[in-house]
C-alpha cells in the first residue's frame, strides 16, 4: 500500500498500519533515546546455546517444510540441530520423548517479509526504527543494529509459531533503504540469526518519488549508485563520498560493492508487470546481481519471464486490490500461478501490518490453499502453502541450509501445534528455537489471565498477577 | 446460547426505540418545513428465482444451527428454515440446490467499513473519509463521499460475502459526521446502493485521533481533556437545539436550520444511532457517563480493543463492541489489545461484533470470527460455532438498527444469503454463490455472476478471480 497524503487522516489504520504510521509522521523523530544497543553487528550465523539433551516428538503429523506432503512420523533434535524427521525415524536411545499424537509437529514460521523487531508501538515514534528518511545514509543502514529482541511483536510472533523472520528497514531517504538481517524470535538477547542478509531497494512507484519523481530517475539513480560502488571497488581510496560528484556517501558506496559483485543479495520492493519487466531488463545488464522480488502484485501478468530469468519472488499472499496504480491485477491467484508457471516464490508481508503480524502467515498460506477449491483460481497445494511460509523464504535469504526445514542438520526450530498449522482454530502448544524449548508468555496472555473475571477482586486489578 | 438471549433481551429497548417504524433512510427529528430525507434510496433489489438449498448445514444468525436443513426463499424474502424437506413440498419451479458438506448463513454484515469514502486505489483525489477541517463536522455525512465504483465492494462480496455494510466517516474528528449503510450491490449512483429504511448513524471518535490532529495545529483538543470538553459543550448545545427544534416543530416558534445540529438532535431523538471509535476501557467508562449526562445513547464503541476490561459496565449499559480479532499494538491506546477479547466480551453477556474497518479484513470477517472463537475455547470460553455468527450478521445488525429486515434467516426477512463451499469458519472455506435480496449477485461457477465495477473495465485484470 502506499503512503496516504500527509494532508489526509486516516481512519483507524485503513489498509495496513504500516500506512497509519507513515502518515503518523513516525520519521520525525523527537528524540534519540531509542534503543540502540549494537547487536551482532558482525555475527553472522552464530551459533546458538546448544542443548546437549536429544529429544524425540513422536506420533504426530510431521511437516518438513521443504514442499514433501506431511506425514505421521518423529522428529529428532540434539544439539540444537535436526537429526532427522519423517515417517520411519528411529526413537534414539535415552532420548526424552514427547507424545506428539493427535497434534502436528513442523519446523517454525520463517516470515518472509517484514519489520518484526524494529517496533515497539508503530505510532509511538520514539519505539519505531523502521525508518531513517531523515538520515544522510542509506545503503549502508543496517537494520540489525536496531533489532530489539524485547519488543512484544517478538514474543506474539513466538507465540503463534513464528521463530524466525526477514527483517527490511523502511527507510525513506532514498531508494536505498538499507541491509536487511534474518532474526530468530527467542526469548533471549540476541536476535541475529544473520546480519546484512540482504541490501533493499525500492523501485516502483515509492522508488521513483524517491529518486526525484520518476521510475526513469530511479533507473539513472540506481545504476549510477553501481557504477560508484564498481568505482569504489576498484579504488577506495580515490572515491570521494563526500564532494558533490558523488551521490553516494562512503559509508553507502561501500555497502552497495558486496551487491554489485553479486556476494549480497539485493532485494528490489516492485509491484506492476511493467515495473518487474524492468528489473528483469536489470538483471541482463547487471547479471552479477543476485536479483530477489518483493511485493510482485502483478507477478503473473509477466510469471513466465520472471521464471526464465530465474528471479525468486517474495510476494504478498491475498493483496487482491488495485490499492495503488502499480497493483490494478492484483490477484489472491498470484503466487498460484507463479509457482505454476515455475517462479521460486516465498510469502512476505510488504507494508501489511509486518512489524507486527508475522502471525498471520499461516492465515495467509492457508488462503492459498482455499484457491484451490475457487473455480478459476489458482492456489497451491497444502505442502507448497506450508513450505512458502517455511523453506522458501530461508531459501530465498541464502539460509536454506540452515533453517525453514527439518531436514536434518537444520537448526531445531520446531512447533508443535493442536492442529494443521493452517487452519484457524488451531494454537501452538510448543516451540523450540536452536533446540531451547520457549516460554510462550506473552503481554497479551498476561492481561487475559488478569481479566478473566471482570471487576475487582478484593484488591484492584493491579494486585492480580 | 443463553448470553446471546441476555444480549437480545438487553438490547430489544434499543432496537425498538432506534429501528422502530420503517421510516425511509434518514429518520430524522420531523419538521414541517424540511425534507428529512433528502438523498432517499433508490436501491431495488434485483430479480430472483425461488431458490431451495437442501442438505446443507444452517447456521440461522441468531444462534440456531440445523444439520442437513434446507432454506427457501422467494420474492426478496426468506420463505422457510427447517429440516430436510419432502420432495413433495418443493414448490414447482424452484430452483433446487444441493447443499451437501456445504453451509448456509445470513449474508455477513460490517457495521464498520470506508469502502466508498476511502476507496481503492488509495489516491488523494479519491480520498474522502475524513473532513478533518474541525474537530466537530456532524454536518457531514459520509453517503455524499461514497464512490460507488470502488473495485473494493466486489471483493467484499466474492471473499467476504458481505451483503450490508455501514460506511462510517474517518476518526480525526470528535464528531465525524454521519454514516450510511449500503446493500452491498453496485449502482450507479449511492443512492442506488443505500440500504431501504436503515437509520443513519453519528460517528464519533476518542482518544489520540482527534487530540493528535488538533493538537498537532495549536487547536482545541490537545488533549483528552479538550475531546471531553469539547464533546460536552458541543452536546450542551445540541440539548437546547433539540428543544427549539421540538418548539419550531410544533408550529410554536420558529428555527434557524443547523445541519449539524439537526444529525446531534436526531442522536438525542434516538433516531440515529452513535457509532463511537473508542479504544480504552477508561474513555468508554468516560463517554457511557456524558452519554447519559446529555440524554443519548451509544449503540456501538468500535475497535474497543479493551472492551473485556470493562465487559460487564458494557453489559450494564447495553452497548455493544465491534472488534478485532488481533489486531494491536499498531498506536499506544491498542497496546493492551488482547485475542480474546471477542469472546470475553460475549462471555461476560455483553454485545460482540466482528467488524473490519479494512478493505483487505472485510474479506476475511468470518475468518477473524473463527479466530477469536479458537481464542476462546483455549481459556475454557465454549461458545457454539451457530452462536459465534451472531458476531457477523445479528449483533451488527442490532447495532444498526436493521435487525428487523435482515442479519438473520427468519422468515419474511430479506434474503441475504451466503452458500459457503465448507465450513465458514475453516481457511479453506469461499463463498459459492451470494444472494441479496433474493438475487444472486455472486457466484463462483459463473464469471458473469462476478461484478466488475467501472475503474476495472478495460484494465489488466478485469474481471479475473479476486
Amino acid at each position: 500500500m502506499r503512503a496516504l497524503p500527509t494532508s489526509t487522516v486516516h481512519p483507524e489504520p485503513v489498509g495496513g498500519l504500516s500506512l497509519f504510521a507513515r502518515w503518523s509522521g513516525t520519521k520525525d523523530r523527537t528524540s534519540t533515546s531509542s534503543a540502540r544497543t549494537v547487536l551482532g553487528l558482525a555475527f553472522a550465523l552464530i551459533a546458538a546455546p546448544a542443548t546437549a539433551q536429544t529429544i524425540a516428538i513422536t506420533g504426530g503429523m510431521v511437516a518438513i517444510g521443504d514442499g514433501s506432503a506431511p506425514a505421521q512420523g518423529t522428529v529428532v533434535i540434539r544439539d540444537g540441530r535436526v537429526t532427522a524427521a519423517g515417517p520411519s525415524v528411529a526413537v534414539p536411545t535415552g532420548a526424552t520423548v514427547i507424545d506428539a499424537t493427535g497434534k502436528w509437529v513442523t519446523t517454525g514460521i520463517v516470515a518472509g517479509f517484514s519489520r518484526l523487531g524494529l517496533v515497539g508501538v508503530d505510532a509511538v515514534d520514539e519505539t519505531n526504527d523502521t525508518g531513517g528518511a531523515k538520515s544522510v545514509f542509506s545503503a549502508s543502514i543496517d537494520v540489525a543494529t536496531a533489532i530489539n529482541p524485547r519488543v512484544p511483536a517478538i514474543a506474539v510472533s513466538r507465540a503463534a509459531g513464528v521463530t524466525r523472520a526477514l527483517v527490511a528497514p523502511d527507510g525513506g531517504g532514498t531508494m536505498f533503504v538499507g541491509e536487511g538481517a534474518v532474526i530468530d524470535t527467542g526469548n533471549d538477547a540476541d536476535a541475529i540469526t544473520k546480519a546484512r542478509a540482504f541490501q533493499f531497494v525500492e523501485f516502483g512507484e515509492t522508488g521513483a518519488g524517491r529518486a526525484g519523481g520518476s521510475r526513469a530517475a530511479s533507473q539513472a539513480f540506481f545504476r549510477n549508485a553501481l557504477d560508484e560502488a564498481r568505482d569504489y571497488a576498484r579504488n577506495p581510496g580515490g572515491y570521494d563520498g563526500r564532494s558533490k560528484d558523488s551521490i553516494l556517501m562512503r559509508r553507502d558506496v561501500a555497502a552497495l560493492v558486496p551487491v554489485m559483485q553479486g556476494k549480497l543479495p539485493i532485494f528490489i520492493h516492485v509491484e506492476s508487470g511493467a515495473d518487474i519487466m524492468q528489473m528483469l531488463a536489470l538483471k541482463r545488464d547487471y547479471p552479477a546481481l543476485k536479483l530477489v522480488l518483493v511485493g510482485v502484485a502483478e507477478g503473473w501478468t509477466v510469471a513466465g519471464q520472471i521464471a526464465a530469468a530465474g528471479v525468486p519472488v517474495i510476494a504478498s499472499a491475498l493483496n487482491d486490490l488495485p490499492a495503488s496504480f502499480e497493483q490494478l491485477a492484483a490477484t489472491q491467484s498470484n503466487i498460484g500461478r507463479m509457482k505454476a508457471a515455475g517462479v521460486q516464490v516465498a510469502i512476505g508481508m510488504i507494508d501489511d501490518d509486518d512489524a507486527r503480524q508475522a502471525q498471520h502467515s499461516t492465515q495467509y498460506a492457508g488462503n492459498l490453499v482455499a484457491l484451490t477449491r475457487v473455480p478459476g483460481a489458482t492456489g497451491l497445494s497444502w505442502a507448497d502453502a506450508f513450505a512458502a511460509i517455511t523453506s522458501k523464504p530461508a531459501e530465498i535469504a541464502g539460509l536454506g541450509d540452515e533453517i525453514g526445514s527439518l531436514r536434518p542438520g537444520r537448526r531445531a526450530d520446531v512447533v508443535i501445534w493442536s492442529g494443521d498449522p493452517l487452519e484457524l482454530a488451531t494454537g501452538v502448544e510448543k516451540v523450540w528455537i536452536d533446540g531451547v524449548a520457549q516460554d510462550l508468555t506473552t503481554r497479551q496472555t498476561r492481561l487475559r489471565d488478569r481479566y478473566l473475571k471482570a471487576g475487582e477482586g478484593a484488591l484492584p486489578k493491579a494486585y492480580e498477577r | 446460547m443463553r448470553a446471546v438471549l441476555i444480549v437480545g433481551l438487553l438490547l430489544a429497548g434499543c432496537a425498538t426505540k432506534t429501528a422502530a417504524p420503517p421510516k425511509s433512510a434518514s429518520a430524522k427529528p420531523a419538521s414541517p418545513k424540511w425534507n428529512a430525507d433528502p438523498f432517499p434510496s433508490t436501491y431495488k433489489a434485483y430479480p430472483g428465482v425461488p431458490t431451495l438449498i437442501r442438505n446443507v448445514t444452517i447456521y440461522d444468525g441468531e444462534g440456531g444451527r440445523i444439520e442437513n436443513g434446507t432454506v427457501l426463499f422467494a420474492d426478496g424474502k426468506i420463505k422457510s428454515v427447517g429440516g430436510a424437506m419432502a420432495d413433495s413440498d418443493v414448490p414447482a419451479g424452484a430452483s433446487v440446490i444441493d447443499g451437501t458438506g456445504k453451509w448456509v448463513t445470513p449474508g455477513i454484515i460490517d457495521i464498520h467499513s470506508h469502502l466508498g469514502d476511502y476507496p481503492s486505489p488509495q489516491v488523494q483525489a479519491n480520498s474522502d473519509g475524513n473532513e478533518a477541517t474541525g474537530p466537530v463536522r456532524a454536518e457531514v455525512w459520509a453517503e455524499h463521499s461514497v464512490w460507488p465504483q470502488d473495485p473494493g465492494f466486489s471483493r467484499a462480496l466474492a471473499n467476504g460475502g458481505v451483503t450490508s455494510l455501514q460506511i462510517l466517516p474517518g476518526s480525526a474528528n470528535l464528531f465525524g459526521g454521519r454514516s450510511v449503510v449500503l446493500k452491498n450491490v453496485y449502482a450507479r449512483t449511492m443512492q442506488g446502493m443505500k440500504f431501504p429504511g436503515a437509520p443513519y448513524g453519528l460517528k464519533m471518535a476518542c482518544g489520540e485521533n482527534p487530540k493528535r490532529v488538533y493538537g498537532s495545529r495549536g487547536q482545541m483538543p490537545s488533549t483528552r481533556m479538550g475531546n471531553i470538553a469539547v464533546d460536552r459543550q458541543t452536546w450542551a448545545k445540541a440539548v437546547e437545539y433539540k428543544k427549539k427544534l421540538d418548539k419550531a416543530s410544533s408550529g410554536a416558534s420558529d428555527i434557524t436550520r443547523d445541519i449539524a445540529m439537526d444529525t446531534l438532535a436526531g442522536v438525542i431523538a434516538g433516531d440515529i444511532l452513535v457509532q463511537n471509535h473508542c479504544y480504552r476501557a477508561d474513555e468508554m467508562a468516560i463517554v457511557i457517563d456524558m452519554a447519559k449526562e446529555f440524554g443519548y445513547k451509544v449503540s456501538t464503541f468500535h475497535h474497543a480493543v479493551e472492551s473485556y476490561k470493562i465487559a460487564d459496565l458494557l453489559k450494564a449499559n447495553g452497548i455493544c463492541s465491534a472488534m478485532w480479532s488481533d489486531w494491536w499494538g499498531f498506536k499506544m491506546e491498542s497496546y493492551d489489545a488482547i485475542n480474546e477479547n471477542i469472546p470475553l466480551v460475549h462471555n461476560a453477556g455483553a454485545c460482540a461484533i466482528v467488524h473490519s474497518d479494512d478493505a483487505n479484513g472485510i474479506q476475511r470477517l468470518n475468518q477473524e470470527a473463527a479466530k477469536a472463537l479458537a481464542d476462546g475455547r483455549r481459556i475454557g470460553i465454549k461458545i457454539a460455532d451457530e452462536v459465534a455468527w451472531t458476531w457477523l450478521s445479528y449483533n451488527p445488525a442490532k447495532a444498526m438498527g436493521i435487525a428487523d429486515k435482515t442479519g438473520s434467516l427468519k422468515p419474511g426477512k430479506m434474503a441475504d444469503v451466503v452458500l459457503w463451499n465448507g465450513n465458514p469458519f475453516s481457511v479453506y472455506t469461499r463463498p459459492e454463490r451470494v444472494w441479496i435480496d433474493g438475487a444472486m449477485m455472486y457466484d463462483a461457477n459463473d464469471p458473469k455472476r462476478r461484478p466488475v465495477s467501472d475503474f476495472e473495465l478495460g484494465q489488466t485484470g478485469e474481471g479475473d478471480v479476486k
